[in-house]
């Protein structure tokens, strides 16, 4: 298990009802912990039409998690 | 070239100034407004949301990769965040090239790789009362609304 926070943005902050959280998971990659917090809250947008941040760099799904991470989960953007 | 977030209202007149050069011949300017209708939605007003650090760090490459691919001189990029209302103007693109050709080319990537890849979200106020995050599932159907 490792220790990693979890921040949501937009859709998903409201549909966690929180921005972020402390999280103990046994995810390896991004994609799996977005898996287990997509369950836990409800949310309803696919992997597909999401991005990742872990500590404000953007990331491919399948990165590794690490230890201590700021894992930040982005629902599909609308900018312009 | 420069890309911001900007949480006050943006002015166009001044950021299209410093593009000025005497190497160029075509300024281009985008300016994106508050629209009263979204998919058959009378839209009353819009709040947008943006990650500034993740924000920031991708308009960047989005204006450093037009540069590059378009060879224009120079771009400027504001986005604006909070409250807005309808004809309020959301987020402003002005490129300057020696040509005009490149200058429409590149304005037309940027706010297209800026809508596909920015963290930045726009959550819309429905006349009926109830409000939607653009392009987000919400398990509701839209004639809900």
């Amino acid at each position: 298990m490792i220790d990693v926070t979890a921040k949501y943005f937009a859709a998903f902050r409201e549909q966690a009802g929180c921005g972020d959280e402390a999280l103990a998971t046994s995810a390896v990659t991004a994609a799996e912990l977005f898996g287990e917090i997509a369950a836990k809250h409800g949310f309803l947008d696919s992997v597909a039409r999401c991005k990742v941040a872990i500590n404000d760099e953007i990331v491919p799904w399948d990165t590794r998690l690490d230890n201590g991470d700021v894992v930040l989960f982005f629902p599909p953007v609308a900018g312009g | 070239m420069l890309f911001r977030i900007s949480s006050e209202p943006l002015e166009t007149e001044r950021l299209k100034a410093a593009l000025r050069a005497d190497r160029a011949g075509a300024c281009i300017c985008f300016e994106g407004w508050v629209r009263d209708h979204n998919e058959g939605e009378a839209v009353t007003a819009l709040e947008y949301e943006a990650h500034e650090p993740v924000a920031v760090k991708e308009a960047d490459k989005i204006l450093a990769e037009a540069r590059d691919r378009f060879g224009v001189l120079d771009i400027e990029c504001v986005h604006r965040v909070g409250s807005l209302k309808i004809g309020d103007c959301a987020v402003w693109i002005g490129v300057s090239a020696e040509h005009r050709g490149a200058a429409f080319d590149a304005c037309r990537f940027v706010i297209d790789s800026i809508k596909q890849r920015v963290p930045i979200w726009k959550k819309e106020h429905y006349r009926d009362g109830e409000s939607g995050w653009v392009n987000c599932a919400t398990g509701r159907p839209a004639t809900e609304r």
